[in-house]
């Protein structure tokens, strides 16, 4: 098929500017960042930032809750994924209806029973206050995207394994899982991604111990007006919380959007 | 309803020669333990206990007095609350109908054309999608500030009289923080569209140009029909997003100026933890979580694929998940 030149270099350009307004902001927000008082350009507002926001702390507390959680929703994932594609578990459409109803759930309806919860268990403000509550709200996208991976390992392949005596928990490790590793790194990318930005969890569950405080929170409360930071500091303060996820991203983007659109553009 | 969300796809999609899985396997239910443990106690067990508490009149401290329905007929009768509710159905237009409409017409010129350059353009376009939305504020909070990018380029073409405070007008903040979420999602829409584009049979096409179809006829006769999946989990996608919507406005104008821009989740939070008025926000919330539930489930049955529909293979089906 052929369309006119015209029409390619309208699409172009259309797709350009699509392209530019997207980047503009977090490009604005770069440009302030860099900007200093005397009218010049330098990096002396990240050193304020990163002295005034306790932003080290914030990043390595994301840093410890996302890994975790990741981690543990990785295994719980492949444990229940595994069952559901290939073993006939009782009240299975049961089990699928009700993390189905889990995938689009508001969490808005989660936090005040988990706050109660939580700090009857003497959690609140701990890292368990954040790992627990999103290892549940992450099971039923890792438990879905298992399951339909382990679904496509033809069940011959599991035969021949049982056939040579494994046990069904040595076909998981020594069969499934080696050949699901690409499936499981996307999906911990994509856990990696919304645990580390996660805010409303952080506001109500971590609210007085900064120890444990997140990148999106700490960035939170710097930036509000009560803290009165100059809008250049917060600017950069943005931008080192931004940047790891960008960072990622920038390395990532082909297995995240990639995967996304696999073996479709060829 | 929902349950056709992401089981239906994976059984159609199943292989032809699927073996029948053998006797009921108690032995599963031990896999399947972690995972129900974790999501039972900390999503199935709050939501039970919300429900629950949005039949009390509590303060979080003193003993909690039944109240029945009072809860609910609050929810639907304050007019501050149906003032949020309604700031929510704005929001939708912004967040959701903008986003998949500009999606969809940008993907359709696409779908004419070999697009060079298309991994870097989506990598751009997605960009939005992986910022933390705190950092999204800060940033929009900055160009639409009263002295920020925005006003400076409309007092450079000489329409200084139009610049404003955007977020702090009690005109304008709605609209902007609207425009901040059609910013977020139009780039998600334009990706999925072009991945589900990619995976229509490019004879398709030809045959509808030997037909003698125009650009509008191939969009709504091939295009649009085969973007139905694509389209579906769009919607949904953008639907959930705009309803939750907390980040975004508690870090913009935390429902300013005044009650502008306020939305049930911001009311939820505040109610919980801050006016003590637990069994309203908790009613709220179950309000909430239930238009939600019923939208995507309106959109998963209005769109979902007619067995006539052209089939997609795994490639499709993949699609939804990676979101």
């Amino acid at each position: 098929m052929r369309a006119t030149p015209r029409d390619s270099a309208v699409t172009h350009a259309v797709l350009v500017v699509a392209a530019l307004i997207a980047a503009f902001p977090f490009a604005s927000v770069i440009v302030t960042s860099l900007r200093s008082d005397d009218g010049g350009v330098g990096v002396a507002n990240y050193g304020q930032a990163w002295a005034q926001g306790g932003f080290g702390s914030a990043l390595l507390s994301s840093a410890i809750v996302a890994f975790t959680v990741v981690a543990t929703t990785a295994v719980v994932a492949c444990l229940a994924g595994y069952a559901l594609a290939h073993m006939r578990v009782p009240g299975e459409k049961l089990v699928l209806g009700v993390l189905i109803v889990g995938l689009v759930l508001p969490y808005e309806v989660t936090v005040l029973p988990l706050y109660q919860m939580l700090s009857g268990w003497g959690l609140v403000d701990t890292y368990w206050a954040l790992i627990l509550p999103q290892v549940g709200l992450s099971v039923p996208l890792g438990v879905f995207w298992m399951r339909s991976f382990f679904k496509t390992v033809p069940g011959e392949l599991l035969d021949a394994a049982r056939m040579d005596g494994a046990s069904s928990l040595r076909i998981l490790c020594s069969v499934l899982v080696p050949v699901a590793l690409p499936a499981i790194a996307t999906l911990a990318t994509i856990l990696f991604l919304f645990t580390w930005n996660e805010f409303l969890l952080a506001l109500i569950l971590v609210p007085q111990n900064e120890a444990v405080q997140t990148a999106p929170l700490s960035l939170s409360f710097f930036s509000g007006a009560e803290h009165g930071a100059k809008p250049a500091i917060t600017a950069a303060a943005a931008v080192l919380v931004a940047l790891p996820i960008v960072v990622a991203y920038v390395i990532l983007q082909r297995r995240l959007i990639t995967g996304l659109t696999e073996g479709a553009v060829k | 309803m929902t349950a056709t969300l992401l089981d239906a796809p994976a059984v159609r999609a199943a292989p032809p020669r699927r073996r029948r899985k053998a006797r009921i396997s108690w032995w599963s239910l031990l896999y399947l333990a972690p995972a129900l443990a974790f999501f039972g106690i900390f999503v199935l067990l709050p939501i039970v206990q919300s429900i629950r508490i949005s039949f009390y009149d509590w303060d979080g401290i003193t003993v909690a007095s039944p109240t029945g329905l009072a809860n609910y007929v609050a929810v639907f009768s304050d007019s501050d609350l149906r003032e949020a509710l309604l700031h929510s159905l704005v929001l939708l237009v912004f967040y959701s109908a903008l986003p998949v409409g500009i999606g969809l017409v940008l993907a359709g010129a696409m779908s004419r054309i070999r697009i060079y350059g298309l991994t870097v353009f989506r990598a751009v376009l997605f960009l939005p999608q992986v910022l933390s939305s705190v950092v999204v504020a800060v940033a929009w909070r900055e160009i639409l500030a009263d002295d920020g990018p925005l006003n400076a380029a409309l007092r450079a073409i000489g329409l200084g009289a139009v610049a404003r405070s955007w977020l702090g007008d009690f005109d304008t903040a709605l609209p902007s923080i609207g425009v901040i979420g059609t910013w977020v999602e139009y780039g998600l829409c334009m990706v999925l569209f072009l991945a589900g584009i990619a995976t229509i049979d490019r004879s398709l096409y030809e045959a509808a140009r030997l037909d003698g179809a125009g650009a509008i006829r191939e969009f709504t006769d091939i295009t649009l029909p085969a973007l139905r999946p694509q389209i579906s989990i769009a919607l949904i996608l953008t639907i959930t997003f705009a309803l939750r919507n907390f980040d975004l406005i508690w870090n913009t104008t935390r429902g300013g100026p005044g009650t502008s821009t306020t939305v049930p989740s911001v009311y939820v939070y505040e109610d919980a933890f801050q006016n003590r008025a637990l069994g309203r926000a908790s009613a709220l919330a179950v309000v909430l979580t239930v238009v939600i539930l019923v939208l995507v489930g309106a959109v998963q049955l209005a769109l979902r694929e007619r067995p006539e529909g052209p089939s997609r293979g795994w490639r499709g089906r993949r699609a939804r998940r990676r979101v």
